[in-house]
């Protein structure tokens, strides 16, 4: 089996893009992969926790602890979280906050590394 | 040993959004990579601007001052501090009427003696053909 990273950029809400990124995620777990997911400038949003149900936007916190239990590997820019006032007092449990260096050292033995850009 | 490279394509205007800044201050994290790899195995990052952006490297930038945050000039600059490879789309800046004395070059006053590369777009694919994952910013 193999290992994707992706790495995605886009917010929570505003575009699905994160949506896609945690889908494919899953649909790789599914297969046997193994799966990180980087996520920095405005796809931080997805480790806030506390994040609440509407019908009219991307709902995401559920999906991504139920694919974390299944082994999905999701860390969030520190940086890039710390400036738009998420901490780690509310980051989502499970999902671990360091510098780009985890990304690229994520990239290093990845057999597909799959970037999408924020908006 | 091992080598990963990585190619950083940055497409998009600066300040329009974060991707441009984002995507230097990524390759420039390739400095501190090893602390998650074994000893010997790096990651190598170049960086290439084209299309709409190459307007990134216009010089004398003042994002400081109108943002009060740092440029993508000086992230460039910082980026050829750590010896990245930076190459800029010849066509594309001429698309835009820009030559060589309107962009950052080097990063000589900070102690820097890397140069950009104004190169042709020939060129930045070969780049491309030789990294074994491509980020498109």
């Amino acid at each position: 089996m193999g290992k994707l990273t992706i790495g995605c950029f886009a917010s929570l809400v505003g575009s699905t893009n994160l949506d896609f990124a945690v889908k494919l995620a899953g649909a790789a777990l599914d297969k046997g992969h193994k799966v990180d997911l980087w996520v920095s400038g405005n796809g931080t949003m997805l480790s806030l926790q506390e994040q609440r149900a509407f019908k009219d936007y991307s709902y995401l916190e559920k999906p991504v602890k139920e694919l974390m239990e299944k082994g999905l590997n999701v860390t969030a820019c520190e940086a890039c979280a710390e400036a738009r006032g998420y901490h780690d007092s509310n980051t989502l449990e499970g999902v671990k906050r360091f510098s780009m260096d985890w990304y690229l050292g994520s990239t290093f033995d990845a057999d597909r590394v799959l970037h999408i850009g924020g908006e | 040993m091992a080598t990963t490279k990585l190619g950083f394509i940055v497409q998009r205007p600066g300040y329009k959004s974060e991707n441009p800044k984002l995507a230097l201050t990524h390759a420039i994290a390739s400095q501190s990579v090893e602390i998650y790899l074994d000893d010997d195995d790096e990651v190598t990052c170049d960086v290439a601007f084209v299309g709409e952006g190459v307007l990134n490297c216009i010089k004398d930038q003042k994002a400081l001052d109108n943002y009060q945050f740092n440029s993508t000039e000086s992230h460039v600059k910082m980026g050829l501090l750590c010896d990245l490879n930076i190459f800029i789309c010849r066509e594309d800046l001429e698309k835009y009427g820009m030559s060589e004395s309107d962009i950052v070059l080097n990063a000589e006053e900070m102690g820097g003696d890397m140069d950009v590369k104004v190169v042709p777009y020939e060129e930045i694919t070969k780049m491309m053909e030789e990294m074994k994952h491509l980020l498109f910013f």
